[in-house]
């Protein structure tokens, strides 16, 4: 169960960094050479995303996002710290993440949503928290775990 | 690798026609410096674009709503926007999106430059 963990400050510019670590480290995990440009942009989908989060409600801890090599999986948590309304249910003072604005007028709305759909387009195993402390998705592949032992050359 | 962008006017069928060639990466990070290009283009009056995105690694949703965006505003003055990619995995966020059915996406500048509504 190795695992890698990386925080990186809500800023654009580091979205990169987190997808080129994530995908390394899914390469090294034995995940499928034709999925890696899937892992690269659900990553980076989901970064932009808590980046977007946390800029609009002004929280100023770091992003975390968590890669887990398991035995057969290889999966990627992206975590943000925007407190959630918690319960979908309703009863609860609705949480400050679904007040985060918009952005340029001009702009396309949901682009937020948009960046959700690409990563349920794109992943099969998907899943998507929010709570009190903040919200997670959860992404992860199957490992290629035969071709991982004869790829000691890459 | 940072966002490369560079315009010329080339002459269509159906009259001018701007290209704007896109390289590198356009993400959260660069996705601003293209929206900017677009704006300033329609607002010199450019409303006939086609984006060259050959020379593009990477492609997010962000990226998306820049070309979204642009598609808007050319439209407002009655203009195009028209894509020329032939890449698998960028046509594939295209199509996860459902934004095929939104861009004209072509094969070649030689083709989206001469093509006519």
């Amino acid at each position: 169960m190795a695992t890698v963990e990386l925080r990186f400050s809500a800023q654009p510019e580091h979205v990169r960094t987190a997808r080129l670590v994530a995908a390394a480290v899914a390469r090294r995990a034995g995940v499928d050479e034709a999925v890696l440009d899937e892992v690269r942009l659900a990553v980076g989908e989901a970064c932009s995303r808590a980046v977007g989060l946390h800029r609009g409600n002004g929280v100023v801890t770091p992003i975390r996002v968590v890669l887990t090599e398991g035995e057969k999986t290889f999966s990627i948590e992206v975590g943000d710290e925007v407190p959630g309304a918690g319960a979908e249910v309703g009863g609860g003072v609705p949480g400050a993440r679904a007040e985060a604005p918009a952005g340029d007028p001009d702009d396309v709305d949901g682009e937020d949503e948009m960046g959700l759909a690409v990563i349920r387009g794109l992943v099969d195993d998907v899943e998507v928290t929010v709570g009190e402390d903040g919200g997670t998705i959860r992404m992860s592949w199957p490992i290629a775990s035969v071709e991982a032992d004869a790829d000691i050359l890459s | 690798m940072d966002l490369s962008l560079s315009t010329r006017t080339v002459p269509g069928a159906g009259g001018d026609r701007t290209v704007v060639e896109v390289g590198g990466e356009i993400d959260v990070y660069t996705a601003p410096k293209l929206r900017e290009q677009l704006v300033e283009l329609v607002n010199d009056g450019s409303y006939h674009l086609v984006v060259d995105m050959e020379g593009v690694d990477f492609l997010d949703s962000t990226g998306l709503g820049v070309l979204v965006g642009g598609l808007k505003r050319v439209r407002a003055h009655e203009g195009s926007l028209r894509l020329v990619c032939n890449q698998e995995r960028i046509l594939k966020i295209f199509r996860i999106t459902g934004l095929t059915k939104v861009f004209p996406i072509h094969t070649s500048v030689d083709e989206a430059v001469n093509a006519v509504d």
